[in-house]
């Protein structure tokens, strides 16, 4: 009792707590300045999201629809057909960006590695149905990327 | 051009050169405390964010150096663009005033507080009345902008407001009433001079309590965090301005940093011997023992630094805890310190070891 009143009147918590925040003043800021600096990244990042196609360019994408199906959100739309050389093909590949909550399952349930999360993060809008990724914008990503994409998934590859 | 200056100035009489110079001068003073609060309001940006780790406003440059140092500019242009919206059922003369009658005070305190032993816009003998009147006016503006808004949000930020203000008025009063027992005057100037000597000579070693509960009332008397329940952004809103928007509201951002300013400066002046030098007596006659308003201005900067460092560190108090500590400790505490003072004079220790004012 009469310890805690000592205490009160002495205000020491209060200057623990003042010691607390000078300490933290003058140590290192975590901030980073942002344009000019970036945090690293990890190769499983998961970001903008592109559609492969094989070296012999090949779409990768076999219409499975597997990423369909594993989708929690239900961003992504797909109708399939009978390409003129025999195999099954996707004639529409939507994905919603605005519903998508980047969980990569897509990218893990894909059996040929067609769907990929890549490392772009910096990309916006500026009308009204630009957050739909078709097959093409998708495949578009994925041949301009192709050279980290292929870089992440062979960094990646040991752990799998 | 400066022979006509010089020829109007000698045809002046003696009471309109006095005039002419209070005016010069409290303009003067005015545009520094402007600036002053423009650079303070980024400093506290700055050692606040220091404080959480993060680096505070670096963007806007001057000249394209000092980061961060044009974000206050910037700041002030954005509010002066911005529409002054007046809500429809406000008392628009009210609403309109009551910034002003925030600022007013603020500003006007001024007059008294010494600068050094000459630089003074007035050496009023009851300067210390004077201060303690004003700075209970500025609470006027708060209420009335409370009132005038027509908001419930408003209202109830005014009528808080309003209750802290009185309980820690008579706190800094108590307090104040200490430093008048020790100094023999209420003549701001005349409170430095009984400082004199070193730093263990000024009023801050034998009236730590009441240095302690003025500085705390000083922080609840500018409503700034932990006692800014007038504002409480997460429970009002924004307390007494939630309406108020564009310069309106500037002037009220204005007002509170000037009046941290004033109280840093009051703080100085009445505990840590204004202009005085803290190594007068101990460095002989070198230049840091000289007195001069550089050590008033830096022990404002320290003062100021608490302010930012209070509200980096504590939480805002609840309502009810406020009105505990405002009436049933500092109050009491300040009573206490009084009898020790009485009796601390009466057996002639610290300054009553100096000759009273009145014997010579």
């Amino acid at each position: 009792m009469a310890v805690n009143l000592v205490k009160t009147l002495l205000l020491t918590e209060l200057v623990q707590g003042m010691g607390v925040t000078l300490r933290n003043f003058f140590s290192t800021k975590y901030t980073l300045n942002y344009p000019e600096e970036k945090t690293p990244q990890s190769p499983r990042f998961r970001g903008l999201h592109a559609q492969r196609r094989y070296p012999n360019g090949q779409e990768r994408c076999i219409a499975c629809k597997l990423c369909e199906a594993v989708c929690p959100a239900v961003c992504i739309t797909i109708d399939s057909e009978v390409a003129p050389d025999g195999t099954r093909r996707t004639s529409r590949y939507d994905i919603d960006l605005f519903k998508c909550i980047y969980c990569g399952f897509c990218e893990e349930a894909c059996p040929v590695d067609a769907i990929v999360l890549t490392r772009i993060h910096e990309y916006h809008m500026e009308h009204r149905g630009e957050n739909i990724m078709s097959k093409d914008k998708l495949l578009a990503v994925g041949e301009r990327y192709e050279a980290m994409i292929a870089n992440d998934k062979a960094a990646d590859a040991p752990y799998r | 051009m400066l022979q006509s200056i010089s020829d109007t100035w000698n045809s002046l009489s003696a009471y309109g050169q006095h005039t002419v110079w209070t005016t010069v001068w409290t303009l003067a003073i005015t545009i520094v405390l402007i600036l002053s609060v423009a650079l303070l309001t980024l400093w506290e940006r700055k050692v606040i964010g220091w404080m959480q780790l993060r680096r505070g406003p670096n963007r806007v440059r001057v000249l394209g150096m000092f980061p961060g140092l044009g974000q206050p500019f910037a700041d002030v242009v954005k509010l002066l663009m911005k529409e002054v919206i007046i809500p429809a059922k406000a008392n628009k003369f009210l609403f309109l005033l009551a910034p002003m009658i925030t600022l007013i005070p603020a500003f006007a305190a001024w007059a008294v507080v010494p600068l050094s032993a000459t630089v003074v816009v007035s050496k009023a003998n009851a300067g210390l009345l004077y201060l303690l009147s004003l700075t209970s006016m500025g609470v006027y503006g708060v209420i009335i902008a409370g009132w005038a808004a027509n908001s419930k949000y408003a209202f109830l930020g005014a009528m808080r407001s309003a209750a802290q203000m009185v309980a820690y008025e008579i706190a800094m009063g108590f307090a104040l009433v200490g430093v008048i027992i020790a100094s023999q005057s209420l003549n701001l100037g005349d409170i430095v001079e009984r400082q004199q000597g070193g730093f263990l000579a000024w009023n801050w070693f034998w009236l730590f309590p009441l240095l302690i509960v003025y500085f705390i009332s000083g922080v609840a008397e500018t409503n700034r965090a932990p006692f800014d329940v007038a504002e409480g952004e997460s429970e009002i809103v924004a307390g007494f301005h939630v309406e108020y928007s564009g310069i309106a509201f500037a002037l009220f951002f204005l007002a509170e940093y000037a009046n941290m300013i004033l109280i840093s400066a009051l703080t100085a002046v009445f505990f840590f011997g204004g202009w005085l030098s803290p190594f007068a007596g101990y460095l002989g006659d070198s230049a840091l023992a000289q007195p001069s308003i550089g050590w008033l201005l830096f022990k404002i900067f320290i003062a100021l630094f608490f302010f930012l460092w209070f509200r980096a560190t504590f939480p805002r108090y609840r309502y009810d805890q406020i009105m505990r500590l405002g009436w049933k400790v500092l109050i009491p505490v300040t009573i206490v310190w009084i009898g020790v003072e009485m009796v601390m004079a009466w057996y002639k220790v610290g300054p009553w070891a100096k000759t009273a004012l009145w014997a010579h």
